[in-house]
């Protein structure tokens, strides 16, 4: 079974972790993924670079920004990928714009994925009708989970559509925003939350945008399987590097 | 085989719309409901009263005899000029205003890059009285002072892309992060036949306009709809799109687009999107981009801001792939030289975009009988510095 689902199926909420790969500095990728793993999160999206991030604030365009800057690359992920799962067990997932991996070509994206042991990957501008008439069967037959977004916004009647695509967990914007544009959630979320949690989805929920400590932790995972932390975390790394995460991740469970 | 959209939003390869998640309800109700709201007979008779009065259309179809003689050919010049605001950006901007109030929408957001399309947003909320805010790179805000003061006095607020490269591709990836930002009450007036579907199908439906006057406007002056040959320069490719849109199926009629090659396709400092660029997606569209080998998209060049532009419309990428339409691509100097000579031959200066389309006389012969319509896309005023500085004037 993918780690992803064998994780979703623990009797707990978890924490995912986003990053981006090549930042603060190029080689920091698998220490960061190791530390992470160390200090008990329990998921981690791998955010491969992308020069036009459209749906992300200015702290990850930031990070992005740099990890190109340092020299970060799919090939060069990948190869610093190679070895990782002879030291760390935890799903990892890769989170990035669709055009690198047009250019890398899908499928050869898919293979490389399967080959270091990534179990999914989370693409914002890949839209559900694209995927499931043309890349689906990839991904499967690479044994990968891609995992779609909702948003306040969605739809009933797509949310179900979305859930009967997903095979791994629905992740849940939590408000109409750009990624570290909000913290915090207001009357609005807690109904969002309260409503998706009522139409018994198949695939779990994982709560992503405005969680930055425990208290947005527990907000959010009140009513989901669990939560993610992007821009709060790549603001730990610019000032404390990769040696201190077990101290933010100590903030937020 | 159409050249025109699908019912899918692809101009054969290229096209649909590769948007985050955050973004599709918001193009999902235009996708619903632009074509609707367009046949609308209160929408016809606004935008065509408006195109009347306020832009001051139609625009002369004008026969350079002096241009014509010094090129053995029949030229004639499709006025966008002379349209209020200086340019064919506004056919667009008036279209959208009246869409986004009758989806409700009372807040209108924008990117500009030399700031004309800003211009002509800020116009048309000045006329509708909605509130505007249009995104510029915050290196263009500097080059583009006059714009800016322009787009200040209309009332907009204009505020600086400090991401990225800080230029056109910037500005729009702000407006788009405002769109995410604000789903409910905002429309995002692009300025050109790019992002996801609707919006390339869209735009062009609103500029042409241009095609629909030639074929009038020639009919009256040679007895027939069909030049040999339309000539437009493309950037995103607005002013081409409404050049070609109603000549796009008939092959009796040849389609020349225009780029810019900067300082020259090999320099390293170009805008030459068909022939640099490969198929990626930028900006909510699968089309013809400039990018590194590893899909980072790249900044082009080109002395002219307003074919600055990493891509290329969905449409023109599956003219350029389909070979329908005949690519140029025109460096700075060429672009400056036959900008300079329409001011001399004709008494008309042009803007530097459309000084790329006057260039490709030099570059291709045409017959002594062959109408030759090349669409004089904006005129010249923005570009004086520009104009100054390269010829020491």
């Amino acid at each position: 079974m993918n780690r992803i689902n064998q994780k979703l199926k623990e009797d707990k909420k978890l924490l995912s972790i986003y990053f981006t790969a090549g930042y603060p500095n190029i080689e920091d990728t698998v220490p960061v993924i190791k530390n992470l793993e160390k200090s008990g999160v329990d998921m981690i999206e791998i955010g491969l670079p992308f020069s036009d991030p459209l749906a992300d604030g200015p702290t990850i365009q930031a990070s992005s920004t740099q990890a190109l800057k340092n020299g970060m690359t799919s090939d060069i992920l990948f190869e610093q990928l190679k070895d990782i799962r002879q030291s760390v067990s935890i799903p990892l997932i890769i989170m990035g714009y669709f055009n690198p991996m047009l250019q890398y070509g899908v499928e050869a994206f898919c293979k490389k994925c399967s080959d270091v042991g990534v179990d999914g990957l989370i693409i914002p501008d890949l839209p559900v009708d694209v995927y499931n008439s043309e890349y689906k069967e990839t991904f499967e037959k690479y044994g990968l989970i891609n995992v779609f977004l909702i948003t306040p916004q969605t739809s009933d009647e797509r949310i179900h559509y979305i859930d009967s695509v997903s095979d791994g967990f629905i992740y849940m914007v939590s408000s109409a925003s750009t990624t570290g544009a909000k913290v915090g959630f207001g009357n609005e979320q807690t109904e969002y939350f309260e409503r998706i949690a009522n139409m018994n989805l198949n695939s779990p929920q994982i709560v992503g945008f405005g969680i930055s400590n425990n208290d947005t932790f527990l907000q959010a995972t009140e009513y989901a399987k669990g939560a993610i932390i992007g821009s709060a975390f790549i603001k730990h790394l610019t000032t404390n590097g990769v040696n201190s995460i077990d101290k933010f991740v100590d903030t937020i469970l | 085989m159409s050249y025109n959209v699908n019912e899918k939003g692809y101009y054969g390869e290229f096209g649909g719309a590769y948007i985050p998640e955050m973004l599709y309800p918001n193009v999902e109700e235009l996708r619903q409901n632009y074509l609707k709201i367009m046949a609308e007979p209160s929408f016809q008779e606004e935008f065509n009263a408006l195109l009347k009065d306020y832009v001051g259309r139609p625009s002369p179809l004008y026969l350079a005899k002096r241009l014509s003689e010094k090129y053995n050919t029949k030229i004639y010049l499709k006025r966008e000029d002379l349209n209020h605001t200086g340019a064919h950006k506004i056919n667009n901007t008036i279209g959208q205003i009246l869409m986004a109030k009758r989806l409700g929408k009372n807040r209108i957001i924008a990117e500009t890059g030399a700031g004309q399309h800003g211009v002509a947003t800020a116009t048309v909320c000045a006329l509708m009285g909605i509130e505007c805010i249009v995104y510029m790179g915050e290196i263009d805000i500097a080059r583009q002072a006059p714009n800016v003061a322009r787009m200040k006095m209309l009332g907009a607020k204009v505020v600086p892309a400090l991401s990225g490269s800080r230029t056109l591709k910037d500005a729009t990836n702000e407006a788009i992060r405002d769109w995410i930002n604000n789903p409910v009450d905002t429309h995002y007036i692009i300025g050109s036949v790019v992002g996801p579907h609707p919006y390339p199908d869209m735009v062009a439906k609103f500029q042409a306009v241009v095609s629909e006057e030639i074929k009038s406007q020639l009919l009256e002056k040679e007895g027939t709809e069909n030049p040999d040959y339309l000539i437009a320069c493309v950037g995103g490719g607005s002013n081409a799109a409404g050049t070609y849109y109603h000549y796009l199926d008939n092959e009796d009629v040849n389609i020349i687009a225009v780029e810019a090659a900067g300082k020259g396709v090999d320099s390293g400092e170009s805008a030459a999107t068909s022939v640099l660029g490969k198929e990626g997606i930028i900006h909510g569209s699968k089309t013809l981009l400039m990018q590194t080998k590893d899909g980072q998209i790249t900044e082009p060049y080109s002395i002219s801001a307003g074919l600055d532009y990493p891509g290329v419309g969905p449409m023109h990428a599956n003219l350029y792939k389909t070979g329908r339409a005949e690519f140029i691509a025109i460096t700075d100097d060429e672009a400056m030289t036959s900008g300079l000579e329409l001011c001399q031959l004709e008494g008309i200066i042009p803007a530097i975009e459309t000084s790329h389309a006057l260039a490709v006389f030099e570059h291709k012969k045409f017959k002594p009988d062959d109408i030759v319509v090349v669409n004089l896309s904006g005129r010249g005023d923005k570009d004086l510095q520009n104009y100054i500085d390269y010829f020491k004037l």
